[in-house]
């Protein structure tokens, strides 16, 4: 579950301003909409914000992710002629919207049926005592923030959890440790599949097209 | 077993590049000017003869679905919106269609809309999948620069426009009309219907909304004809190849593209390596994505995976998301987390969903621990039924089904936890 929004907390900025690469982001996607529907853009809007946050917050110390402070959100609904509780509806509304600030590192451990029947508990069990947090809170050095999430749609490559953009699947306790380890030091970690496997074949290799598996050297 | 040269999505796997040149050689793209050229009335007629139904869960006939668009284009533009939303628990195959045969989802795209009077089309794609949703728009990109999509796509005279609109995590999105709010930049909360989207859907225009599987696999039913597709599968209502999931306690939980009407038992014995400890430790399973009715081993013995199969047996085929249980599995459990992805994922504008949710999720909780009454079990139905059927949208029903399924099959187990609770407190 994300943190509440709060309108007057501490951390609320006075202002926001997409910068230059933003607004250039911001004007393309207003445009892809019709006529008279840019409120259509709102999403694509606070998700620019979530990255601009982000990038700046990646170069701070101590460093933290993307979140949307609520300048941006009016500053938004200026943009695209709504009222501002409209932008703080949506907002608040989904999931992936930070509306507090967040680690640098946002890890959401999938927790839902498909997964735990893999053993997500001991993903999340790990990691926990690895990182020294616990659900819905940031280590010190404001790296790493953990989130409790629903399935996110990898269910055959389970146990997983998404980082930032990216997904990490077919976890062990192990895995998932070198996971965090390397991401602590900044180092890209490999996405997806952390034993190897492609995408969603079957682990021991492809009971179908024999053919063209033999072709692109997968077998 | 589905043949190989049956299968219409071959590079599920990403064993080859996802990008134009490579979805040519695997046959996308070929003539699609041809198949336009015969027309809207041949392109649903062919549609409708092929007998695919929806993939997207409810498995609503397509080509029907389409005719229901209005013949002419009045002063309101006709929408195609391609639902890629991509949540139901237990279900990950249109994540492989997005990210390792976009093309086909593309012309697949510009097909369906020139059918239904379309001149744009928006998918939705669920905001968790950001390197999905990339190569997607890569691809529609590619298709851009090729002339495959913008004016004249393709060489038909017809212009054509998609649009990626990215979600940011709320299940309910994936339910069509809070879809269509979603994209029209509210928060993504269902709409009364009538009137249904074919009347006016997006910016209140005629809108058809559609499952990533469901227009993928058009281009090549209209290039291998209807009735090869109708050829496949159980019978002409249960045609096909279905994208099918697999997850849970097998050896080799994957995606794989089977035959419609495929035994159960088949698909996890040739493509899963088995039930992990064999078919006599399998408990249970969910034939089609969280929100359909379990089965208990009994009925996986024979059953086959389509629509009206499953049906019989008071389940469905959903969005073919199939959960594997094996009798390590402490089966309350495993439905009380379903109830709590429900509750977390009403978006409370009715009353029986936003209360019936948290209820069923707080007893199911009492019933995992056995902290409770033997007639509960029975209010805890009750309550079931008070939720389906009484809601805007489909996720009531969806969050009662899984509880009814497991008090019908598995009561014996409920009744069992609770004495053993009892013998505890003693
Ligand atoms: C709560 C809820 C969630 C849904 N989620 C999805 C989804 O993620 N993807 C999808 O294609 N359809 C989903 N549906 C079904 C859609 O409303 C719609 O029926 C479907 O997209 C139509 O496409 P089809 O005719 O091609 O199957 C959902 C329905 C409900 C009630
Ligand atoms: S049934 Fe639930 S999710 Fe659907 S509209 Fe009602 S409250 Fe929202
Ligand atoms: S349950 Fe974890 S990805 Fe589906």
């Amino acid at each position: 579950m994300k943190k509440p929004f709060d309108l007057h907390a501490d951390y609320q900025p006075e202002s926001f301003e997409f910068n230059k690469t933003f607004k250039k982001a911001v004007k393309e996607m207003i445009a892809r909409y019709p006529k008279g529907k840019q409120q259509s853009a709102v999403m694509p809007l606070l998700d620019l914000t979530q990255r601009q946050v982000a990038e700046e917050g990646a170069k701070q110390h101590p460093p933290y992710g993307g979140w949307i402070p609520r300048a941006a959100m009016d500053h938004i609904a200026e943009l695209l002629g709504m009222h501002k509780v409209k932008v703080y509806e949506v907002a608040s509304f989904y999931s992936m919207y930070n509306t507090a600030p967040v680690g640098k590192y946002l890890v959401q451990c999938c927790t839902t049926t498909p997964c735990w029947l893999r053993g997500s508990d001991k993903i999340v069990a790990a990691t926990t005592k690895h990182l020294g947090i616990g659900m819905g809170e940031t280590t010190e050095d404001g790296k790493f923030s953990l989130m409790e999430v629903e399935c996110l749609g990898a269910c055959v490559n389970a146990p997983m959890v998404q980082i930032n953009d990216d997904y990490y699947e077919d976890l062990t306790p192990e895995n998932m440790m070198a996971v965090l380890d390397t991401l602590s030091q900044d180092i890209q970690a490999t996405v997806g599949s952390q034993t190897g496997r492609r995408a969603s074949m079957p682990s021991s290799g492809p009971t179908t097209m024999q053919d063209r598996a033999k072709k692109a050297k997968v077998v | 077993m589905l043949n190989d040269k049956d299968r219409i999505f071959t590079n599920l796997y990403g064993w080859e590049s996802f990008t134009l040149k490579a979805a040519q050689k695997r046959g996308d793209w070929d003539n699609t000017k041809a198949i336009l050229k015969k027309g809207r009335e041949w392109i649903i007629d062919e549609m409708k003869a092929s007998g695919l139904r929806g993939r997207g869960g409810a498995g609503f006939p397509t080509g029907l679905k389409w005719s229901f668009m209005p013949k002419e284009v009045g002063d309101k533009p006709h929408y195609l919106v391609i639902n890629a939303d991509e949540s139901e628990p237990g279900t990950c195959k249109d994540r492989d269609i997005l990210r390792n045969d976009p093309h086909k989802l593309i012309e697949g795209a510009l097909i369906a809309g020139f059918a239904m009077g379309a001149h744009a089309a928006y998918i939705y794609v669920r905001g968790e999948f950001y390197n999905e949703s990339s190569s997607l728009s890569v691809a529609i990109h590619e298709a851009y620069d090729a002339g495959l999509l913008g004016k004249n796509a393709a060489g038909s005279g017809w212009d054509f426009d998609i649009i990626v609109h990215r979600g940011a995590g709320a299940y309910i999105c994936g339910e069509e009309t809070a879809l269509i709010e979603s994209i029209e930049g509210k928060k993504g909360q269902p709409r009364n219907k009538p009137p249904f989207p074919a009347m006016a859907g997006l910016y209140s225009c005629p809108t058809t909304v559609n499952n990533v599987e469901t227009i993928a696999v058009v281009p090549t039913i209209l290039r291998r004809g209807g009735s090869w597709f109708a050829g496949l599968g159980r019978d002409e209502k249960n045609a096909g190849t279905k994208l099918f999931c697999i997850s849970g306690h097998v050896v080799n939980p994957c995606n794989v593209e089977e035959e419609m009407g495929i035994p159960l038992k088949d698909l996890i014995e040739k493509h899963c390596g088995g039930v992990i400890g064999g078919w006599d430790n399998l408990l249970a399973i969910i034939p089609g994505g969280s929100s359909t009715p379990m089965l208990p081993k009994e009925t996986c013995d024979h059953i086959r995976m389509d629509f009206d199969s499953l049906r019989e047996v008071g389940t469905g085929l959903g969005t073919a998301g199939v959960i594997v249980m094996d009798k390590s599995t402490d089966i309350i459990q495993a439905i009380c987390r379903l109830s709590q992805f429900y509750m977390h994922e009403s978006c409370g504008q009715c009353t029986p969903c936003r209360e019936g949710t948290g209820w069923l999720w707080r007893m199911m909780k009492r019933m995992v621990q056995g902290n409770a009454t033997v007639d509960e079990i029975d209010q805890l139905f009750e309550i079931t039924k008070e939720i389906e059927g009484q809601t805007i949208c489909a996720l009531g029903d969806a969050a009662a089904w899984p509880v009814q399924g497991l008090i019908k099959h598995f009561r014996p187990e409920m009744e069992k936890r609770i004495m053993e609770y009892r013998k505890m407190a003693a």
